[in-house]
């Protein structure tokens, strides 16, 4: 009781707090508004001070220890570094505190230098100067001193120094243009607008005049949105409020350009800003092989833990001789005579430990770092992923995954601007059932004043006319399209051409309504510009029309529409509405719906994108009503997109069809050939869209993601109201199971194309009600059947989806049993939520803005960038770095393994069997190089033969050269090679008098080696055999690899004969048993050779098929050539 | 439409990756392509060279000659044997005699070891319980010997040892005299160089007497010798020059062997006279006097002599290793040929390349 009491007044307590913090109230210029208005609650606000850096002179050196050894890698070096210093153990700690030392300094050093870096730019931006307006003149001020309320003036380029809202302008239409280059790359100038009522504010007294509050949401990091509301007091009226959306609010990050100065009111400060919001890194994604790597390391913990226990058992074991345990010849220290019996065994464990750490290779996660950040840039420097057009080459945002590019298995695309150029192009447009098409373009030049028309149909009558150009007016109305004159500076005083033909260019966020203005231009129409709140239309002959722009309704998704309401120079209210033919058919209640309708539909199995335009008159009363609406919807703090949704919705109704457009978006350059590479490859492609069932269907014919002898199953809406869910689900896993289940084991072999595949066709409702868990808890069961289905079908297409859809799609696969890996490609904000959910998240440089490729991994200029990326970048670093962690792990054990088995040959005494030097410098000079360059640059097959041939893909598919048999077999590769090392060396020593070649030496002498001179040997032929192993694994050699590995070679041939004083003729003694364990090595190598090869052979007698012949020759590739 | 893209020109092109082999990965490379053509012939070609290899190997070990005699419980040796056994009657003296006879003669440079089974040298806390600073003769350490040494660094009245440590203590102090018996009655001692038997960095670099080095007694006095030893370290041999811590034995013994069973140089034969050729087929007797205690620790001492090859001494190991591992090959290769010749045709598809 006493809880359910507390958790309600808490919960009471935290509501009230959340409604406190949900919006602030910002006075401009301090000034306090005349009383009776809202109670003050005055907020403290950050000051102006951007934070990036990390650390303070102070803290670096703990904070940054911290933030290191909270690796997991570091933190066990540590603690063996800590072991060695305090315990006696066999190596000194310099062996193990040197590398980690080195690591820690390293990336101490590198992080120190970044944070530096931001440092110095911290600085020079809290410290910019900044000019504000205090008693109605300008002060200079340091930009961290600013404060929420100030008003600043901004010149031209200069950078906004935190979140301003827009007061007024040098330009007399109180607009600005903006670039945003820095938040999202985004270089086009962007317009935005000062607040209506204060936009006449010219001067510094005049705008310290202003006596004004504003409320707006508290900070949120999303760039695009924002509503707020500012109350402008007159005299001692009500004060008016006013909306404020994102186009009032200039970025902190952003440049104020082609405008002389403007004055804004600070609202939201340092680490408030949206752009230090946006600092906060996404979450980390992980690659598959790291995470075999991890469970690799701790396999080989546990070998390190019980090879520790087998030699501290063995110890006690063999020292119950008390003559073993102290001979006359080794006397004990009183101090260790006394120690406490447990404790010895814990020293002695851990000494051992301590002994065997090396198996854990610290440098590995170096090394992967190394190859992962090295490697990234052969991405970006790639010519083949670069697009002139654009500019710009392939872009690496994390190089943690690229090894993942390799593994994909899934792909989804969005398909407007990812599969499509969205580049578009106005082909007809239908009024009235009559057919209008421009003429062709000549030699990009359009050529305006004639009329270019071409009716396919009969000719409209008069009433025709009339409806025609009323058409073309709505389109040539209804859009958010801006007019950029050439030179923009002073196009204000040029702009008034006499007519079209100046070089104006139309910009907007949205292709499809450029194409439409522009097909417009074609025929007849052309939009002139907005000057004043009037839009200028430049009609068939040459006057010049004004309508004044009243509202606009913008669009969003959910609506798929949107409206204008226009005021004719005649003193007519028009609403012209456009949008998708389902949002606007059933809002219709005069027109020619059937002719439309039926050409929509003809043209959206075209494979075009359609959209329907209607109208009504608004009587001047009807006018003003809506306009209140609008307005009190607009003001709203809460909810607002909700109310303007309700608002849209009764205002937009009962309209009279004009026609229909219809756009044509061209298939991306070499879309299909992708489409299909990535399906040979074995990866599943699944398109995402938002458009309806018809276009979607239509792209993904021409993209050759669907077949002509592909079976389509539908799971739509059209199908669910004729059957339930229930039904249709199982008809069609019944459909797809019957014939998957006759075709298993011709499917297994992944050869069979003449199979008849399916596609399946679902759209956003139906999905959902897929998802969504039913009352009877079956909803499990829906989407394993729908999984089921998705699963054997080879190309899936998604129509109507919502961008949250999309990753709720992604995160169904990501999470379904295989757990395949997914990648999600795609070029607009709507596809951000799937790249990011996605395990592989690639962005296209697209017309949509920047926002998919700043969210993504990887970011790519075109669509069909993304087969090199996958088949020859993704194949190389999955091959590289598999063998780069598997190699790691064998050249380990060979490295430990003799150490091992030394222990039973020195009464497990804990005694190393290599010099320090040697133990420390193994991983870190003696053969990290060639495996570091090799996991650069090793090409096992051409880069040419990888994109013909996209089935090599397959090979290593499912992290298959991770697989637990193959690490098997190289860590028991290591301990075959440990094994000839030691005990060659072993036969060698211990059975005969070993002696020199006594004529090469001056004196004829021969000497005896000692246990150092043992370990160097053992040690030698380690390093040779370990370097030429991977020569022979090296399938590109290049005369870097040359250079590398017979330098590392040649190294520590350089290092040993300075450092040990050890004559050179013990090197050539190693050079025989070096000899003798190659051989023994090749030994297993000839084995490989033998049971690949007869498997080759018994798969060939199986089958003749030829496809088995290419499966085979990449089997050969793979293994054999290993 | 088209103004939309810009011309071509106006595009900056600064971003643009550099054309470069390496930056494509296009680096002109050698690509070994592993075919049956290729692979067979190596295979073969090995696997002859290693037989080959092998049977040079087992030949030239064939030619080295080896004589080992255990000595430890050996006729008379095994009442030193027991002797040794008690500790307090360590330092009463004890010699004996073993006989051997070579059937054939030791031709050329012939050496003597000593063997010792059982011995852990490379015992940890063994092997670094040595003063390698001391050893080098540096004034300050022959005085301040290394904690390392500890327990035998210093005498409870706080002297000094001189050379410190588990190792030097221990140090083999059995003698060895070698007689060769021509006929019944005549014993001639064979000659044997007790110098040149360790290697040269060390006599030269890793061990030197303390200053003045004309004056041995006076350079160690100061210090006194291993509890072990019965003779300080400056009178460890007759001959001038091989006392202190350059003494040969002493060096040798300190050159810690890798495993418990190990031999050690004791000397090399003095080519003359009669041993000019080395040593004659014939019998031959060792006088030991027997000081080293094994027994405690089931050890075993042996004297060893031995020739050399060019190879080293006798080690059939590396000859067998060559000669299986070349069979092997061989063998792999002749499988391998016959599967592709008969199954040649199909893979044929395969080369594509």
């Amino acid at each position: 009781m006493d809880c359910s009491l507390l958790r309600s007044l808490i919960n009471r307590y935290c509501a009230g707090e959340e409604n406190w913090v949900d919006s602030r109230t910002i006075y401009i210029g301090h000034r306090e508004p005349p009383s009776g208005a809202d109670v003050y609650i005055p907020q403290r606000y950050p000051d102006n001070r951007i934070v990036s850096s990390k650390y303070t002179f102070w803290n670096f050196v703990p904070k940054n220890m911290f933030e290191q050894f909270r690796r997991i890698a570091n933190f066990y070096f540590l603690i063996i570094f800590l072991v060695q210093l305090i315990i006696d153990t066999p190596t000194s700690p310099v062996t193990s505190g040197l590398p980690l030392f080195f690591v820690i300094t390293v990336t101490a050093v590198k992080q120190g230098y970044e944070d530096w870096l931001r440092h110095k730019a911290d600085n020079a931006l809290n410290q910019c100067p900044v000019h504000i307006i205090q008693h109605g003149k300008v002060v200079r001020k340091q930009s961290r001193k600013l404060q929420v309320g100030d008003i600043v003036l901004v010149k031209e380029d200069e950078t906004f120094p935190c979140d301003l809202i827009f007061l007024s302008s040098s330009r007399e239409d109180g607009t600005c243009f903006v670039t945003t280059a820095s938040l999202d790359g985004e270089s086009s100038h962007k317009t935005y607008y000062a607040v209506q009522d204060t936009k006449a504010f010219h001067t510094e007294q005049e705008v310290d005049m202003i006596n004004a509050t504003i409320e707006c949401e508290q900070p949120q990091s999303d760039l695009y949105k924002f509503v707020g509301r500012i109350n402008i007091h007159q005299d001692r009226d009500e004060p008016i409020a006013r909306p404020l959306g994102s186009e009032n609010l200039l970025l902190r990050g952003a440049t104020l350009k082609n405008t002389e100065h403007i004055f804004a009111v600070v609202i939201y400060t340092g680490m408030e800003t949206k752009m230090a919001l946006n600092y906060q890194s996404k979450s980390q994604k992980r690659s598959a092989v790291e995470k075999s790597m991890n469970t690799y390391l701790i396999v080989y913990l546990c070998i390190l833990i019980s090879k520790a226990v087998i030699n501290t058992v063995m110890k006690y074991v063999w020292q119950s001789d008390p003559n073993r345990d102290e001979p006359f010849y080794n006397h004990k220290t009183d101090s260790e005579r006394q120690r406490n019996m447990i404790l010895k065994v814990i020293t002695d464990f851990l000494a051992f430990m301590v002994l065997f750490n090396y198996i854990i290779p610290v440098s590995m996660y170096v090394t992967v770092e190394m190859q992962k950040f090295l490697g990234s840039y052969f991405i970006t420097w790639d010519d083949d992923m670069f697009d002139s057009e654009l500019g710009e080459g392939a872009l690496v945002n994390t190089s943690d995954l690229n090894e993942e590019l390799g593994q994909i298995e899934y792909v989804f695309t969005d398909k407007t601007g990812t599969l499509t150029e969205n580049n578009m192009e106005f082909i007809e447009c239908c009024v009235d059932g009559h057919i209008y098409v421009p003429d062709a373009i000549c030699n990009g030049q359009i050529l305006t004043g004639t009329v270019g028309m071409d009716m396919i149909d009969c000719s409209p009558g008069a009433g025709g006319k009339e409806q025609e150009e009323l058409f073309f007016r709505a389109l040539c109305l209804c859009h958010t399209v801006q007019v950029k004159e050439e030179e923009s500076v002073d196009g204000i005083k040029k702009g008034l051409h006499p007519c079209g033909k100046s070089s104006s260019v139309y910009i907007s966020s949205s292709p499809d309504e450029v194409a439409l203005v522009e097909g417009m231009k074609r025929l007849g129409f052309t939009y002139l510009r907005l000057k004043d709140n009037h839009m200028e239309i430049l009609n068939r002959d040459d006057d010049i029309e004004r309508f004044e722009l009243m509202e606009v309704l913008s669009f969003d998704s959910v609506r798929r529409r949107m409206s204008v309401i226009v005021k004719s120079s005649t003193g007519e209210y028009y609403l012209f509405c456009k949008g998708a033919d389902s949002s606007i058919f059933p809002r219709v209640i005069i027109g020619k719906v059937d002719q439309v309708r039926a050409r929509v539909e003809h043209n959206a199995v075209e494979g075009l994108r359609t959209l329907c335009v209607a109208y009504k008159t608004l009587a001047q009363d009807e006018y003003e009503s809506v306009c209140k609406q609008i307005n009190t919807a607009k003001l709203a703090l809460q909810d607002r997109d909700k109310k303007l949704a309700e608002a849209f919705d009764v205002i937009e109704r009962d309209l009279i069809l004009l026609g229909a457009t219809a756009v044509e978006d061209r298939l991306q350059d070499k879309a299909a050939d992708t489409i299909e590479s990535l399906q040979k490859a074995g990866m599943k492609v699944w398109v995402l869209t938002g458009d309806k069932m018809e276009t979607a269907a239509a792209t993904c014919y021409a993209c050759r993601l669907f077949h002509r002898n592909t079976q389509i199953l539908e799971l739509t809406t059209k199908r669910t109201e004729e059957q339930s869910l229930h039904d249709v689900l199982f008809d069609l896993s019944k459909t797809v199971l019957r014939h998957c289940g006759s075709l298993t084991r011709d499917t297994l072999s992944g050869l069979s194309h003449d199979v008849p595949d399916y596609g399946l066709i679902i759209d956003g409702a139906t999905l959902s009600s897929v998802m969504k868990p039913t009352e009877e808890g079956s909803s499990g069961n829906y989407k394993e059947i729908f999984l089921e289905i998705c699963r054997n079908c080879s190309a899936v297409l998604c129509c109507r989806m919502a961008p949250l859809q999309k990753a709720q799609i992604v995160k169904m696969i990501k999470t379904s049993k295989e757990h395949p890996i997914t990648l999600a490609i795609g070029d607009g904000a709507n596809d951000v939520s799937m790249i990011l959910e996605a395990h592989v998240g690639i962005g296209i440089m697209g017309k949509e803005g920047r926002q998919a490729a700043r969210n993504s991994d990887y970011a790519i200029p075109k669509f069909k960038h993304l087969k090199k990326m996958l088949l020859v970048h993704g194949h190389y670093y999955y091959i590289r770095i598999s063998e780069l962690v598997q190699y790691f792990f064998y050249k380990n054990v060979c490295f430990i393994f003799p150490q091992f088995l030394y222990q039973f040959f020195c009464g497990f005494s804990q005694q190393p069997l290599y010099d320090a030097a040697y133990l420390t410098l193994y991983n870190i000079s003696f053969t990290s190089l060639p495996i570091l360059l090799y996991s650069l640059i090793e090409q096992h097959v051409n880069m040419d033969i990888l994109k013909r041939d996209p089935s090599l893909y397959r090979d290593i598919a499912k992290n298959s050269l991770l697989r637990w048999r193959i690490f098997i077999y190289w860590t028991f590769l290591g301990l075959f090679d440990a094994v000839v090392f030691f005990f060659g060396a072993y036969f060698l020593f211990d059975n005969t008098t070993f002696t020199s070649n006594g004529q090469l030496m001056t004196a004829n002498t021969n000497m005896m080696f000692g246990n150092w001179t043992f370990g160097t040997l053992v040690f030698t032929v380690l390093v040779f055999t370990v370097t030429l192993k991977l020569a022979l694994d090296t399938q590109y050699w290049t005369w870097i690899n040359h250079f590398v590995i017979w330098g590392s070679l040649l190294f520590y041939v350089v290092f040993s004969l300075l450092w040990g004083g050890i004559i050179w003729y013990v090197t050539f003694l190693t050079w025989v048993i070096l000899l003798a364990a190659l051989m023994t090595a090749s030994g297993s190598f000839i084995m490989w050779f033998c049971s690949s090869y007869q498997a080759i052979l018994s798969l060939c007698s199986f089958s003749q098929k030829e496809e088995i012949v290419r499966q085979t020759t990449a089997f050969i590739k793979c293994y054999i050539l290993k | 439409m088209s103004n939309r893209k810009g011309p071509p020109g106006s595009q900056p092109f600064m971003k643009r990756p550099d054309n470069t082999a390496f930056k494509q990965q296009k680096l002109p490379a050698w690509t070994p392509t592993l075919k049956a053509e290729t692979v067979l012939p190596f295979f073969f070609l090995s696997g002859v060279a290693c037989i080959t290899i092998g049977v040079l190997l087992i030949i030239t070990a064939a030619g080295v000659q080896e004589m080992k005699v255990d000595y430890t419980e050996e006729r008379d040796c095994a009442d030193c044997y027991s002797l040794r056994l008690d500790r307090a009657k360590s330092t009463s003296d004890c010699a004996c005699t073993v006989s051997f006879s070579l059937s054939e003669a030791f031709k050329g440079d012939v050496f003597m070891y000593y063997g010792l089974t059982n011995f852990y040298q490379n015992q940890r806390h063994y092997m670094v319980s040595r003063d390698d600073a001391q050893l080098v003769g540096r004034q300050y350490n022959l005085k301040n010997p290394s904690i390392t040494c500890v327990p035998f660094d210093k005498y409870k009245n706080g002297t000094p040892i001189a050379p410190c440590g588990a190792i030097a203590n221990s140090i083999f102090n059995d003698t060895l005299q070698l007689f060769y018996h021509s006929d019944k009655n005549t014993e001639t001692p064979v000659p044997l160089l007790k110098t040149d038997i360790t290697w040269f960095t060390d006599r030269t670099v890793k061990f030197q007497n303390p200053s003045p080095k004309d004056n041995l007694t006076a350079a160690f006095s100061g210090t006194a010798r291993p509890f072990y030893w019965r003779k300080p370290v400056y009178q460890l041999s007759v001959e001038e020059n091989n006392n202190g811590f350059v003494n040969e034995d002493l060096i040798v013994w300190m050159r810690q062997a890798a495993f418990p069973s190990f031999k050690k140089l004791y000397g090399r034969l003095n080519r003359t006279q009669e041993f000019n050729d080395g040593l004659p087929a014939g019998n031959y007797s060792v006088k030991i006097s027997y000081n080293y205690p094994v027994g405690k620790f089931k050890g075993r001492k042996s004297v060893i002599l031995s020739t050399v090859s060019w190879l080293g001494g006798q080690n059939n190991f590396l000859g067998i290793a060559y000669s299986t591992s070349g069979a092997i090959t061989l063998v792999v290769a002749i499988i391998l040929t016959v599967v592709h010749l008969k199954f040649r045709k199909k893979p044929l598809g395969l080369e594509e390349e």
